[in-house]
């Protein structure tokens, strides 16, 4: 399954028994993903990161075991009500244990747990790992836009609500997110790449994203955030290394220094006369605000 | 009679006048009745209090719900501004949760068939229950107040989440009274807690033992130490934030130092275990109804017993589920605990199954309400089990995949409500509910569930975030959202016969005594039971006193045990 390099792993060496627990318990699950073209996607997409295409592989797991499991059980209650419909008044055998059938279904699904667990984890440490890269940008949520900038370089681009400004990423590398808020809390979600988070205020949340495609994806907040939550979009575009580096460096020329230095005042003017609650053009019961 | 016991039950002091007065108050009209109705503490007009009241907050919350469904049936829907839109499924969330499931599963039902359950001749703490009643009235009246104020009602979600409920973002007295309103109804259950404990403590019958008390007992038992171990915390939370916004705190403000994210981990330490605080109820009530119409004793008595314990004790350490994408949380313990959940639930799940299996069973409204119920709660528990999966909560979390999951789940207890409802309202009044009608609006409520639900977990994963007024434009997410809306009208509908059929039915068909051959105490005595509820008791030995009175014959059998009975 491991066509990626392993993150360096920040945590402590595992012992050969884990390793090889993990090789087993990522067993079904490779076989799982090679099969990945003919298992039905249960409604998901499949993404277009690494990160995001193994969550999507981990839903096509849990939707089989849900599929089984669920179609089992409503099969055994069809049954029983059509089966064990009132015919007459006499009164039926009044068991009421069985034991081992009750310990069956304690002990299999804890079993079934266990899986869905393992499976979890391996997934989970791949999502949440942060490998080395000199991709960064730094995103910051406010009501109600984004800001992404870009590290050691000029790059600044600000929007707001339906202006959906563009964060741009580049093709084929890890590219490593600082995620903030300048107020309350949003949420940043592209639904192409299968993940969100939060940013908090007062917290740094990080997150890495490596894009298989080239593209314009389309993101918006998923924390309510007041007035204008449902306004709150953005997009993100893929671009080519190459691409992606002449666009940082556009920055670098007057103009560009220019248009992000306004960005930049616009969005201080915007601060200053932010009051988060008052509807701008719609009025709602706001009388006394 | 030799199976009766004739113990001095009814005080011989106060019985004919008590009973002079209990008739009195039964008709429900007249000034003395509503005076007796202002200063009574009898368990069971409370219990018809509550349960009035809880029905009424059922429909106040659907009409918001249908608001909210007309406003989506178009990517650009103009029926109510942004500010209204919050305000709209910020109260619908609050009276949903704080002032019709809780109440219903724990104040409305459990007050008037738990101490009838077990013997009992009304709660422990009888004006205590008075006064857990006039909090929760007075509670779910502050809270909705917050519609005539000049700022509207709250508008930061039924989660209140720092720093969107501070005063800066939240500056209206609407956020006032709703934090009042949940501070006053808080009480009302932590009150109701304490006398539901103690009465299921101390005042069984003689041979209730506690394992031959009645599931649905247990369950009432199991949420009341729910409510005392959560419902404090919401309290001290629900002062932080008072303090907060009026007293110049800084506990969840950054700018002074606080941590917004505190707000979180409280409300979710109360917010988990009070989803079972208002689910365990249900079950209970499910698990009386399906044994009674199956004609079998519940399968697995002790197994589900152990099973509701268990569930119990996991609540209390998954909160952080919820906050699975804040990033400062630990996932993989929160991860397998909420996945641990799944088993004692499939337990309880077979159980039913169980139940059913080999049975005689009589599709009244409440046993198809209980099945429905079961298919229901099936769905949301499984879409649960997604959700507690870091990486898969990542890619849904704030999606319409969450909203449908939390609506399977909270969809399946109006129907366990709706089966309780059809199963003890002849015992609460009397009378019996119109058959005829009750199956179509089974029929309504159940289909129009999944109508309403199945578009949006569809939604969620394409990407659709809850708590939007507008959405993009997209033919497909259009179709969806009109979808979900006729079910949320079909489910309208439903409720609709609901009143209708209280009305029609009003004073129709006699109940009698026990309609069901049902197996619990409360079907031993009239309907409605008199002022101390029991004339005489009959000999308790098992879980279903009045199914061995009945049917002497055909006690529970133990497994691998042809004759004779368990316990």
């Amino acid at each position: 399954m491991e066509t990626t390099p392993q993150p360096p792993q920040g945590a402590p060496a595992r012992s050969g028994r884990s390793r090889r627990l993990r090789g087993l318990i990522a067993l079904p699950f490779a076989a799982l993903i090679l099969s990945g073209c003919t298992v039905p996607s249960f409604g998901a997409k499949k993404s277009d990161t690494t990160t995001g295409l193994s969550t999507y592989h981990l839903w096509q797991g849990f939707s089989i075991a849900a599929a089984i499991i669920g179609g089992g059980t409503l099969l055994l209650i069809l049954y029983a009500v059509l089966r064990y419909r009132r015919k007459d008044d006499s009164i039926p055998k009044q068991s009421q244990y069985h034991i081992p059938l009750e310990l069956l279904y304690t002990i299999l699904p804890i079993l079934i747990v266990i899986g869905l667990f393992a499976t979890t984890l391996v997934v989970e440490n791949k999502v949440v790992a942060e490998p080395k890269t000199s991709y960064v940008v730094n995103i910051n949520a406010f009501q109600w836009g984004w800001k992404f900038s870009y590290p050691g370089t000029n790059a600044l681009v600000v929007g707001q609500t339906t202006q959906k400004p563009t964060m741009m990423m580049p093709l084929g590398v890890d590219v490593h997110f600082n995620l903030t808020s300048s107020d309350v809390v949003h949420g940043f979600y592209v639904p192409d790449f299968n993940f969100s988070r939060y940013a908090l205020p007062g917290v740094t949340n990080n997150f890495t994203f490596h894009a298989m495609k080239t593209g314009t994806f389309f993101g918006q907040c998923t924390q309510l955030c007041g007035l204008y939550h449902s306004l709150m979009f953005f997009q993100v575009k893929v671009v080519s290394l190459p691409e992606y580096r002449n666009w940082i460096h556009q920055f670098d020329t007057p103009a560009g220094a220019a248009a992000a230095q306004a960005a930049q005042q616009a969005l201080e003017q915007q601060n200053a006369t932010h009051v988060p609650y008052k509807p701008a053009s719609t009025t709602g019961t706001g009388a006394a605000n | 009679m030799t199976d009766v016991l004739d113990t001095p039950l009814v005080q011989q002091s106060d019985a004919p006048a008590a009973h002079e007065e209990h008739h009195g108050h039964d008709e429900h009209h007249g000034p003395s009745g509503i005076l007796n109705w202002l200063t009574t503490t009898d368990h069971k007009i409370i219990g018809m209090s509550y349960t009035i009241t809880a029905v009424i907050m059922l429909l106040i919350g659907g009409a918001f719900a249908e608001l909210i469904r007309a406003q989506l049936v178009s990517p650009n829907g103009h029926l109510v501004t942004f500010a209204q839109y919050n305000e709209l499924f910020t109260m619908h969330g609050s009276v949903m949760i704080y002032l019709f499931a809780g109440p219903f599963a724990f104040g409305a039902l459990a007050n008037f068939v738990v101490p009838i359950q077990i013997g009992a001749p009304d709660m422990a703490f009888p004006r205590l229950n008075a006064l857990s009643y006039w909090l929760y009235l007075s509670g779910s009246i502050t809270m909705l107040l917050g519609f005539v104020t000049a700022g509207g009602a709250a508008n930061f979600g039924w989660v209140g989440y720092s720093p969107l409920s501070d005063s800066i973002n939240a500056p209206g007295a609407g956020a006032d009274l709703w934090i009042g309103g949940l501070l006053l109804t808080g009480f009302s259950a932590i009150f109701t807690g304490v006398n539901l404990a103690a009465t299921i403590f101390y005042l069984r019958a003689p041979g209730m033992t506690l394992f031959r008390m009645p599931i649905f007992t247990w369950n009432l038992l199991v949420t009341a130490i729910l409510i005392l171990l959560a419902f404090p915390v919401l309290t001290a939370g629900l002062i932080m934030l008072f303090a907060d916004r009026h007293f110049g705190t800084h506990i969840f403000s950054v700018s002074g130092g606080g941590v917004p994210v505190l707000w979180q981990h409280i409300f979710w330490f109360w917010g988990h275990p009070e989803v079972y605080i208002l689910a365990l109820p249900f079950f209970g009530m499910v698990t009386e109804i399906i044994p009674v119409f199956s004609r079998k004793p519940v399968f697995g008595y002790k197994g589900m017993v152990f099973a509701t314990l268990t569930i119990a004790a996991l609540s209390l350490g998954v909160w952080a589920h919820h906050m699975f994408t804040t990033g400062v949380v630990l996932l993989p313990f929160f991860s397998i605990m909420s996945l641990l959940i799944a088993v004692p639930t499939g337990i309880k799940l077979f159980n039913w199954i169980g139940s059913m299996w080999r049975g005689q069973i009589w599709f009244s409204t409440a046993m198809l309400m209980s099945i429905g119920f079961v298919v229901t709660f099936l769905i949301g528990g499984l879409t649960g089990i997604y959700l507690a999966s870091p990486p898969l909560d990542f890619f849904t979390h704030d999606t319409y995949f969450v909203v449908a999951h939390f609506h399977s789940v909270v969809m399946a207890l109006v129907l366990g409500g709706m089966a309780g409802l059809y199963y003890w309202g002849p015992k609460m009044t009397g009378y019996m509910l119109n058959e005829t009608l009750g199956k179509i609006q089974f029929w309504l409520l159940f289909i129009g569930t999944q109508v309403f639900t199945f578009p949006q977990y569809i939604l969620g994963l394409q990407g659709m975030p809850r708590r939007m007024a507008v959405y993009p434009h997209d033919p497909q997410w259009q179709n969806l959202n009109l979808w979900s809306t006729l079910g949320a009208v079909m489910i309208g509908v439903s409720s609709l016969l609901f009143a209708i059929n209280c009305i029609v039915s009003w004073k129709k068909v006699p109940a009698g005594d026990n309609p069901w051959d049902a197996h619990t105490l409360e079907w031993f005595t009239t309907s409605p039971p008199p002022h101390h509820n029991f004339y005489r008791l009959p000999k308790i030995r098992s879980e279903r006193p009045t199914w061995d009175y009945n049917h002497p014959e055909a006690p529970a059998l133990a497994h691998g045990n042809g004759e004779g009975s368990h316990s």
